[in-house]
């Protein structure tokens, strides 16, 4: 890992920092351009490419989100927890059975299988949807969150179990065999050896499937019908469509607090995260 | 015990049978739906290929949705890689403040899809929006982003390849990988940066630059959320793609077969570019010993 960063070079440091100082600038000044526009006035948000508002008004929060449906931000909130804690859990587990089986276990078809999992991550997800809205309208699904959290209980975010398999892979197995001599059984195994090694790689599933899902549009928008069932991402496309005259520094001031919760838990989880998805060359 | 093949089984079987309900199950039945016509109401209609030889013969949509589509993964898939490989290049170096830049790079990717920014991305480029307050400020005539078809593809492009973040970390663990004996025996020979970078750094990991490559293609067929928000698909239809005319199709309109019949169509071009990619590899992926992709 170490061998090339240790290259010196003669170009000034201070020239690189500038480089890279004004490409983060320019990346994340519409960022922080956002967070200001959000205290500034309708007008001063389309006059005014500054940062810093005149004044300090917290009205377009309180106003964005009442909304002007009859439920709050607070119950799309909720809304958008409801569908992701679970998901994530059963996406965890799931996910860390299979890998487990991937990396480690000797069973008919594994290649097969391995190799239909690493297709179906190529696979465009649209050519799944009109069958997938047909099946779920048999089941009864519809206008609920099953259709959104189910499937990843089945291990069906490959990308995910992938991921696992990868960081498994490059575990030696010295600890399963101690304990194996131990006298530990699969589970045993699997719930005090293997989880603790892969935690590094189960903060980054966790922190991808939240922030996935927390921004997932089409899955929502296709399989939710009543505005009291909206998560944030339908709730937000909703304040846009909603009326002709846009209280635009509302639908501002809620974008910010819809992408806290996402980079609230990038920060926590950073480093690991970071690397997890470096190591398994999965996409972000 | 890892060679109890029954064990084994156990393990993987929630990923065999979500793979065949959820995956493999729908991929076979949206065929025989694109065979179909079905409105949700009357029964589903046998009807062969005609779907196919609508869209091919009498839609222009399509063909206009199709070209939009090819002229997004062409600018945006490059244009995102490639900026990916120059920032970790720059960024490739021992130095202090490098998490700090990684991260900073990294958010776009991970709050780009999300609709929030959507709402930002029309903001910036909203006929007031931050872009042309700027372009005024420098003195330049201010343009109608979203509103002229020659300008709005490449909103959307740009937001595709603002988020660039995913692919640099990828390049970034892999330009770590490059030994810096290399880099030292080319400054002895009087080899120059630029050449260095051509000569060596680019070869040494066409691997992940082919990797990086299909995995953004893939995507960028897949895009929605931006063409969706920021332009509608318009104006003029100059960036209705085709994930767009799908969804229409489908679910809003509800000719259900001839959504699938469409979303084939984009799954058999991803394909055909897929495999292209993957026989262009030969002469241009070169593998230092081990197979892997890291």
């Amino acid at each position: 890992m170490s061998g090339a960063a240790m290259q010196t070079t003669e170009r000034p440091p201070l020239m690189r920092y500038l480089i890279l100082g004004c490409i983060a600038l320019i990346m994340l000044y519409p960022l922080i351009w956002l967070v200001g526009a959000s205290f500034k006035s309708n007008a001063e948000i389309f006059s005014s490419a500054g940062f810093w508002p005149n004044r300090l008004d917290f009205g377009a929060y309180a106003a964005g989100w009442k909304t002007s449906t009859e439920y709050t931000f607070a119950t799309y909130f909720l809304n958008s927890f409801l569908i992701t804690v679970p998901k994530i859990i059963v996406t965890v587990i799931s996910c860390v059975l299979v890998a487990y089986a991937f990396a480690r276990f000797e069973f008919w078809g594994k290649k097969l299988m391995f190799g239909v999992m690493v297709s179906t991550m190529m696979l465009p997800l649209i050519i799944l949807r009109m069958p997938q809205y047909l099946m779920f309208r048999e089941l009864g699904w519809l206008d609920t969150y099953l259709p959104l959290i189910v499937p990843s209980a089945f291990a069906t975010d490959t990308f995910f179990v992938f991921m696992l398999v990868q960081f498994l892979r490059a575990i030696p197995r010295d600890m399963e065999e101690a304990a194996l001599i131990d006298g530990c059984n699969a589970l045993q195994l699997l719930w005090h050896i293997i989880v603790p090694l892969l935690k590094p790689a189960i903060i980054s599933v966790i922190v991808f499937q939240f922030i996935w899902t927390m921004n997932d549009f089409m899955g929502p928008l296709i399989y939710l019908a009543s505005v009291e069932n909206y998560p944030v991402s339908l709730a937000l496309k909703m304040s846009i469509g909603a009326t002709e005259e846009v209280e635009w520094s509302n639908v501002i001031a809620i974008s910010v607090v819809a992408l806290l919760p996402s980079i609230a838990v990038f920060f926590a989880a950073q480093k690991h995260f970071i690397e997890g998805a470096t190591s398994s060359g999965v996409k972000g | 015990m890892y060679e109890n093949k029954r064990l084994g089984f156990m393990f993987v079987l929630p990923f065999l049978l979500g793979i065949l309900f959820f995956k493999l199950f729908p991929f076979v039945a949206s065929f025989a739906l694109s065979l179909t016509q079905y409105d949700l109401i009357d029964p589903p209609q046998w009807v062969g290929l005609e779907n196919y030889r609508d869209l091919a013969i009498n839609d222009p949509l399509f063909t206009q949705s199709l070209g939009v589509t090819l002229a997004f993964v062409f600018l945006a898939v490059p244009l995102r890689v490639g900026f990916a490989l120059l920032v970790a290049h720059v960024l490739n170096h021992k130095m202090r403040g490098i998490n700090f830049f990684r991260a900073a790079f990294y958010i776009p990717s991970i709050l780009g899809g999300s609709i929030a920014v959507a709402v930002l991305w029309r903001f910036i480029f909203a006929k007031h929006g931050l872009v042309n307050i700027i372009l005024i400020k420098l003195g330049i005539e201010p343009i109608a982003w979203l509103a002229d078809e020659h300008y709005s593809m490449l909103t959307i492009v740009l937001l595709f390849t603002w988020q660039f973040g995913s692919s640099m970390v990828i390049f970034l663990a892999a330009l770590q990988n490059v030994p810096a004996s290399l880099y030292e025996a080319a400054e002895c020979d009087g080899a120059s940066k630029l050449q260095q970078f051509w000569r060596i750094t680019v070869p040494l990991i066409t691997p992940v630059i082919f990797f990086n490559m299909i995995m953004q293609m893939v995507h960028g067929f897949q895009e929605f959320n931006g063409p969706y928000m920021i332009t509608e698909g318009g104006p003029l239809n100059s960036t209705y793609v085709l994930t767009l005319y799908i969804y229409d199709q489908s679910f809003k309109y509800f000719n259900l077969g001839y959504g699938a019949a469409l979303s084939w169509v984009l799954f058999a071009l991803v394909g055909a570019l897929a495999l292209i990619s993957f026989w262009s590899s030969r002469y241009w992926v070169f593998y230092a010993g081990e197979k892997d992709i890291k």
